[in-house]
């Protein structure tokens, strides 16, 4: 997918990818997670191997993902229980502007409150890092800019932020990393 | 702990939303079994012989039923990504779907199968090592359906595969605690058979979900 690739995210810093479809921007961020493997080469946190303790390195990442997670069947809060504490579902539907549809059916909600809803998982429980594909998929102009000051507030905690998109984000001075198109492979 | 109880919880939880699918491997067993009556007719000394063996193969195949479904839902919508990001070891995930499945799918069965036993004219005298059979017996098949599904995870057909894959491993279960309730009615104590399916229960416990957990691991790759 890609070879030859190195970079470093400070503390507080953000990163967004940049490429064509198929480039591997998702792939990447899922190596950062951990769920995929890389073939060869490393990924460190504070110069320690993240791939030696997976759980561990889960606990620092929040990973928004293409799809939204979200499950039908419950409420809006109710998707966001097992990732948090009543008090900080209350108060990160608040953020993205939920709260008023918290005992609704997630089934009921458009595609870009779904969006919103897995936003809101972010935010539930500090990370230092929030790896987001494409975040703001959907989103309406008011819920960009709020999305922007949650970025904000992540980073001005020191906090670190991978992004990849293809629409503006609402980041400030983050350093930008453009993948190249994937080679064509014959076999 | 805390994790590993709130990612059960909300697994109960969608059961209980999902009433209908839950009910469907419970009403299944039910069903099956009572065909059995009705296609070698209802003499109760031929139907009280083979009742175990009804049971159990019923019960098998019942829960069987909702293993394709227990992974491939969070599988579809991303779930299982944020689940193995939990800060869970995906062995500890796969151990929480698996007692998931067994609280709501074997442990209904456990409660049906006593009153299917009598209804199949079973001895009484077997009744108690029948239920005490399926105790361990109804874990062993949780675990080993929450192995097989994590494994066939997203292959394709991965429904048909799936019990391919479990039912053969499933037998060494299927003939103990059939044998534990035969022994009971014919007067000899079934305590041999229980306690190598308690055995088993031992071995499945930590070996299923750390196969799962690979399984899991290889899915989301």
């Amino acid at each position: 997918m890609f070879a030859g690739l190195s970079f470093a995210v400070p503390a507080g810093g953000a990163l967004v990818l940049t490429g064509p479809n198929g480039s591997g921007k998702s792939t990447l961020l899922r190596l950062l997670a951990g769920l995929a493997r890389p073939e060869a080469g490393r990924l460190l946190w504070d110069g320690a191997d993240t791939l030696a303790d997976l759980p561990a390195h889960a606990a620092r990442l929040r990973y928004l993902g293409h799809q939204d997670a979200v499950k039908p069947g419950l409420t809006v809060a109710e998707n966001l229980h097992f990732w948090g504490g009543s008090d900080a579902i209350r108060r990160a539907l608040a953020a993205v502007d939920l709260l008023r549809l918290a005992d609704l059916p997630a089934r009921m909600l458009s595609a870009g409150q779904k969006r919103r809803l897995a936003i809101a998982r972010l935010v539930l429980t500090p990370a230092p890092l929030w790896l987001l594909d494409e975040p703001t998929l959907g989103l309406d102009a008011a819920s960009v800019a709020r999305v922007g000051a949650l970025l904000a507030a992540h980073r001005a905690g020191g906090g670190m932020v991978v992004a990849a998109t293809h629409l503006p984000l609402p980041l400030a001075d983050a350093a930008a990393l453009s993948l190249a198109p994937a080679p064509q492979t014959t076999q | 702990m805390t994790t590993f109880l709130a990612l059960l919880a909300r697994d109960l939880r969608l059961s209980l939303r999902h009433g209908s699918d839950t009910l469907a491997a419970l009403l299944f067993f039910l069903v099956a079994a009572a065909l059995f009556p009705l296609a070698i007719g209802p003499a109760p000394e031929t139907l009280g012989r083979i009742a175990p063996g009804i049971v159990w193969v019923c019960a098998l195949l019942a829960a069987l039923l909702p293993l394709d479904r227990l992974f491939g839902a969070d599988l579809e919508d991303g779930s299982l990504d944020l689940l193995l990001l939990s800060g869970l070891p995906a062995s500890a995930v796969a151990a929480a779907k698996a007692l998931a499945h067994w609280l709501v799918t074997g442990v209904p069965l456990l409660l049906a199968a006593g009153p299917l036993a009598i209804m199949l004219r079973m001895p009484d005298e077997a009744i108690p090592a029948l239920l005490l059979g399926l105790l361990p017996g109804t874990v062993v098949l949780s675990l080993l359906g929450t192995a097989g599904a994590a494994l066939v995870l997203g292959a394709r057909r991965g429904g048909v595969l799936l019990p391919l894959l479990v039912l053969p491993l499933t037998a060494p279960v299927l003939i103990f605690g059939v044998a534990a309730a035969d022994a009971a009615s014919g007067g000899l104590s079934p305590r041999p058979h229980l306690l190598l399916l308690a055995a088993l229960c031992a071995a499945a416990l930590p070996l299923c979900p750390l196969a799962a957990g690979a399984g899991l691991r290889s899915a989301v790759e």
